[in-house]
């Protein structure tokens, strides 16, 4: 039997508050926030990636799915969710997966430099949020801020290009914490 | 049921379900069976797609307000439920009886669908019987022009 439970109860009211938390992320790197009103997908996708799509993506959004995460059930539930359609990383505006399984990144679109904003983001699902942190700082950050990445090489090498390159959503559990493009690493 | 019956099924109860008065609804399925609710009864519009002219082009008619609701009941049944109209209980009822419908085929039938589907015939011929009052019939007298 396919699951296809999980969805918001109350959309107005839980969408709105998903997307000030992921609001608050993004403008503030390495902030971790813990959301509450959660959705929920069936596995792998944690909690707060399957709360993100929820509040994101609809049917004009594609999306692409990693390895990790490209299974019937996630299929099935994206299908009857969020209607998004399912594309190549090369299209994809939206892309889900573990870091691993999201490699090679040069596939995902950095937009062009009239389109910035054409760039694809990131959603790295199972982040470990206690792992060993890296210093950030740039806009949104006071001074300095840390946020332990699955690596620090690919986020230098992204920040090099801004204005052009990816977002990251890092999603693990509960909670989620987002490195823009113009986030520079220490 | 193979599988193919089985979808048939759905399909015409669903019709069925869809056109039936939510009120006559309500009393053919008093008490709701326990269920979780994968998508709450949702208020929106479908666009009408007809063709038109002869080249078969698509031609967009008009909206329709739509309600519909997707369960899932305790046996593991998904049931959906479209309905025209605003009347959420109505759509709620609809899904819950298409998932009742695939545990349950005859049992459903029985109860529910062929009521329904008696009343609606009866609505039909009810119809059809005023439309038939006004009918015009029309004959010519032969005028012997022919000849």
């Amino acid at each position: 039997m396919n699951d296809l439970s999980g969805g918001f109860t109350d959309p107005p009211a839980q969408s709105a508050n998903a997307f000030r938390a992921i609001l608050d992320a993004m403008a503030r790197p390495g902030r971790i926030v813990t959301l509450d009103g959660l959705g929920r997908g069936p596995a792998p996708i944690s909690a707060a990636a399957a709360t993100v799509l929820l509040t994101l993506a609809d049917r004009t959004t594609k999306l692409h799915l990693a390895s990790s995460h490209d299974h019937v059930p996630l299929r099935d539930w994206i299908a009857f969710h969020l209607g998004a359609p399912l594309v190549a990383a090369e299209e994809a505006s939206f892309a889900l997966g573990s870091w691993a399984a999201l490699a090679p990144l040069d596939r995902f679109a950095i937009g062009t430099p009239e389109y910035p904003d054409r760039a694809a983001t990131l959603l790295v699902d199972g982040h470990d949020f206690d792992a060993e942190p890296v210093k950030l700082c740039g806009p949104g950050i006071r001074d300095t801020a840390e946020l332990a990445l699955p690596e620090r090489e690919a986020f230098h090498r992204n920040h090099a290009r801004f204005p052009l390159g990816w977002d990251a959503i890092f999603c693990g559990g509960d909670r989620l914490a987002a490195l823009p493009r113009s986030t520079e690493i220490a | 049921m193979s599988s193919e019956n089985a979808q048939e099924f759905r399909r015409a109860a669903l019709g069925l379900l869809a056109r039936a008065p939510a009120a006559r609804l309500a009393e053919l399925l008093d008490a709701l069976p326990a269920h979780e609710l994968l998508r709450a009864p949702e208020i929106g519009t479908v666009m009408l797609r007809g063709r038109a002219g002869g080249t078969g082009a698509a031609f967009n008619l008009g909206e329709m307000t739509v309600t519909r609701a997707s369960i899932r009941l305790d046996s593991g049944a998904v049931g959906h439920g479209y309905v025209q109209g605003r009347d959420r209980t109505h759509a709620l009822r609809a899904a819950l009886i298409d998932a009742m419908g695939q545990d349950d085929p005859a049992g459903v039938e029985q109860r529910i669908l062929a009521p329904l589907r008696a009343e609606e015939a009866a609505r039909r011929a009810e119809t059809a019987r005023d439309a038939a009052k006004t009918r015009v019939e029309f004959f010519t007298l032969v005028r012997g022009e022919d000849e």
